[in-house]
């Protein structure tokens, strides 16, 4: 293959081309570990996601960004770029890839409707306290505030939503200002950072001295010292408890101490629930594990929270669709609360003892100290309450009469045996997700991916791309209702191109099930604007080239899974269920937890 | 109860910290009575000082989430005893009206004023103090046409404190941040050319 020399006088650097005329990527990029010298703005911001470890970026060219996109051009080997269709899209994919990964999602938007676009994102990030850097490219830093085409107020716009943001007006701050963005997202409690950057910047050529990684800025303490005697007060408590229940949330995941929360518990003889994030931290069969807190949450976890006598809450932040009615949430109880956000404490539930600190070091220090136990008669009443649960609830849900129409929880039933609950579960928003969330089972960490304090309906299409990057050795099913999936459907464009193997499980009860549901409970069966039509989900599907099947007979339910899970790419299933099925138990809004509905 | 708080808190300075910090309160629907940013004792880092009337335990909530902010270095809140404060206020009036009605004189002596401008049509006067002090000078003159009155926010110095120096050292323990650029391009439209 011959090539020819061109030059362009624009960007004075030589073009290589081929014989077709086809531009080829440049060969100096990227530059070598310690290498120094001329680059761009956009070149910086790409030297500094090799830098920082970025395999995978997720976005959208536009306008203002063009000049990061040209530099990715030569970076186009090292770096993975995922073409998505929105920028919605594209920041729900990074954060499916943070939370399956562990790592830093990174996503592209240009400036303007590009980076509005990310706002759902970000405030999901934000709640779900997952590490995201996003880059939003900006109008020339002369146009700012001149309403100038694609210009809007991306920082104020993102404030609220993001645990830091900067924008970006000249080249030679990027390195340090990058450094600091990995260094917010990734520390302390995670969370999303924007970084807008200008054209000019993106342009800009500087002198360029090398990366340097942050590692501590000085108004920002990521981990709170953890104070010894609030251990030692913590681990007395426990001692002595009669009833010591632990209720854990994420930042058991976050703070990678899945090991050091077992050998917790463990020691303790400490009954386990879990809260939606909190899920897939510890395997859902450990005997010690007691199920689900909160609205859809089980039986035993809820009503015993109003009897235990030492509450311990490891990396959770009392959401009200755990705590239900606040004045009657575990009054009785003394409330031990590790947290490494020290505005967590007391923001909604009084803590007799705080305990500062990444859960990582906290752990270890509380096992070492607490008294080897096993609280055989206590645990035991959890599990009383899980029978009634299953007399009332859970044996219907999963072995419904042969004359009802299929549920979701019989989906989820042939869905564990035939994962073996290895798959990576992610979730849209609704009544699928309670009761995925319920059903699923998970030997390992980072499994399950949902949407949990925005609630974004949209959310578990494209996160389940995110995820599939993420962890690629594993199995990706995105369940999703009829309502979700319609929101960000236009992702398939993105499974299709990039072929991206996830499994799309659509649980159609034709409704938007979980407003239905409340219509029915608490507004007399008023059904306003629920009754949701869907297309041919099959046919859409085939339309970008991923095949799938409509199953309504409950005969070739668990065929049609098995052929699902085991076609080579992506395949898409939808599941007819039926339409006016409740999740139960409940507990209504305004109702302490002690008071859940069963029926 | 609500009562009044004064916030301070320490900050690196930022573009765009006031509005991080100010839509806390706002997303509250907490109201901020007076909002003051200034220098503090240690070159590079601004204090805020803000008042608001609410309860201490949505107080301290707020200072939990201020001082969650990146660039935030602390956040105190202190009840008026544990502050010495003050405030300043402008008034203008008419030098005529002032002249033919009031005893200027006694009017500066009993509200501690100073005349700070005399024009041939209108005097400006100043009081520095607490509220109930600014107050009174402003009742006295509203009934002389007042014309212009301004107040400033409140200024506050936490008794108990030993400046932020200490306080400070242990949080610079690694490395210094590095300081705000200035953008240079802001003002050179015709060298950079545009889409």
């Amino acid at each position: 293959m011959s090539t020819t020399i061109i030059e362009n006088k624009d960007l004075k650097s030589a073009v290589k081309t081929d014989a077709a005329g086809k531009t080829l990527p440049s060969t100096d990029f990227p530059f070598k570990k310690g290498q120094v010298g001329e680059l761009t703005g956009a070149q910086a911001v790409l030297e500094a996601f090799i830098a920082e470890g970025v395999d995978t970026i997720f976005g959208y060219p536009g306008g203002a960004i063009m000049p990061i996109y040209d530099a990715l051009y030569d970076y186009n080997d090292h770096l993975k770029h995922i073409l998505v269709r929105h920028e919605q899209g594209g920041i729900h994919a990074g954060q499916g890839y943070a939370r399956a990964s562990g790592k830093v999602g990174v996503v592209f938007a240009t400036s303007g409707p590009g980076a509005t676009n990310l706002v759902t994102g970000l405030a999901d990030a934000m709640i779900d306290s997952t590490p995201l850097v996003c880059i939003t490219g900006q109008v020339f830093a002369h146009l700012l505030g001149t309403d100038a085409f694609q210009e809007v107020d991306v920082i104020n716009i993102t404030t609220p939503v993001t645990k830091w943001n900067y924008q970006v007006t000249d080249a030679t701050e990027i390195p340090a200002v990058l450094a600091k963005a990995f260094y917010i997202a990734e520390t302390g409690r995670p969370g999303p950072v924007l970084i807008d950057i200008t054209k000019n910047a993106q342009l800009q050529k500087f002198d360029y001295q090398g990366y340097k990684k942050c590692e501590h800025i000085r108004s920002y303490r990521p981990k709170p010292l953890v104070r010894k005697e609030y251990v030692e007060q913590a681990a007395k408590l426990i001692n002595e408890a009669k009833k010591p229940f632990v209720i854990f949330g994420q930042g058991v995941i976050l703070g990678k101490a899945e090991k050091e929360f077992k050998a917790f518990i463990e020691k303790g003889g400490l009954p386990a629930a879990w809260t939606i994030l909190g899920l897939s931290a510890l395997e859902t069969d450990h005997p010690q594990n007691v199920g689900m807190l909160g609205m859809h949450g089980n039986y035993g976890p809820n009503v015993l929270t109003n009897e235990c006598d030492v509450l311990i809450a490891v990396g959770m932040r009392f959401d009200d669709r755990v705590t239900g009615r606040l004045d009657k949430y575990a009054k009785q109880a003394q409330v031990i609360h590790l947290d490494i956000d020290p505005a967590e404490i007391d923001k909604n539930v009084k803590a007799a003892v705080p305990v500062w600190g990444d859960c990582k070091e906290t752990l270890p220090m509380l096992t070492k100290l607490i008294e080897s136990k096993k609280h055989t008669d206590w645990l035991n009443k959890f599990h009383d309450f899980t029978k009634k649960e299953v007399e009332a609830v859970i044996q219907d849900e999963l072995n419904p009469p042969a004359s009802d129409k299929m549920t979701m929880g019989e989906v989820m039933k042939f869905l564990n045996e035939l994962t073996k609950g290895d798959a990576i579960i992610v979730t849209d928003v609704g009544q699928h997700q309670m009761v995925a969330c319920r059903y699923a089972k998970f030997n390992e960490t980072k499994s399950n991916i949902t949407s949990g304090g925005a609630g974004t309906m949209g959310f578990a299409l494209p996160a389940a791309i995110g995820a599939k990057y993420g962890a690629p050795k594993r199995t990706v099913v995105a369940i999703i209702g009829d309502g979700g999936v319609q929101m960000t459907i236009q992702e398939l464009g993105t499974i299709m191109q990039c072929e991206v193997n996830v499994k799309i499980l659509i649980l159609n009860n034709e409704f938007l099930g979980m407003v239905r549901q409340w219509q029915q409970l608490f507004h007399d069966k008023r059904y306003s604007f629920v009754d949701i039509a869907s297309p041919d989900y099959v046919m859409v599907a085939k339309g970008y080239k991923i095949p799938g099947q409509k199953v309504t007979e409950r005969a070739n339910l668990r065929e049609a899974l098995k052929t699902m899970l085991d076609h080579d790419g992506a395949y898409l299933l939808e599941v007819m269920v039926g339409k006016e099925n409740n999740v139960f138990p409940m507990v209504p809004q305004g109702c302490s937890v002690a008071e859940i509905r069963l029926k | 109860m609500k009562k009044e708080f004064t916030i301070t808190v320490y900050t690196e300075n930022q573009i765009g910290l006031l509005n991080r910090i100010a839509i806390i309160f706002s997303r509250r629907k907490i109201n901020i009575d007076s909002l003051n940013t200034s220098p503090s004792e240690i070159e590079g880092i601004h204090r805020f000082t803000i008042l608001v009337v609410e309860t201490e335990e949505v107080v301290r909530k707020v200072c939990r989430q201020i001082e969650k902010q990146v660039e935030v270095l602390k956040a105190y809140f202190n009840t008026e005893d544990e502050i010495v404060w003050q405030e300043m206020a402008l008034y203008k009036v008419s030098t005529d009206m002032i002249t033919e009605k009031v005893k200027v004189e006694r009017l500066l002596r009993e509200c501690g004023a100073r005349t700070i401008a005399i024009r041939k049509d209108f005097t400006v006067f100043e009081t520095t103090g607490h509220r109930a002090e600014t107050d009174k000078l402003l009742q006295v003159l509203g009934q002389y046409g007042l014309i212009e009155f301004v107040r400033s926010a409140r200024i506050a110095i936490i008794k108990t404190s030993l400046g932020f120096y200490e306080k400070l050292k242990e949080f610079e323990k690694a490395a210094p941040s590095e300081d705000v650029k200035e953008n240079e391009f802001l003002n050179k439209q015709d060298e950079v050319f545009t889409m």
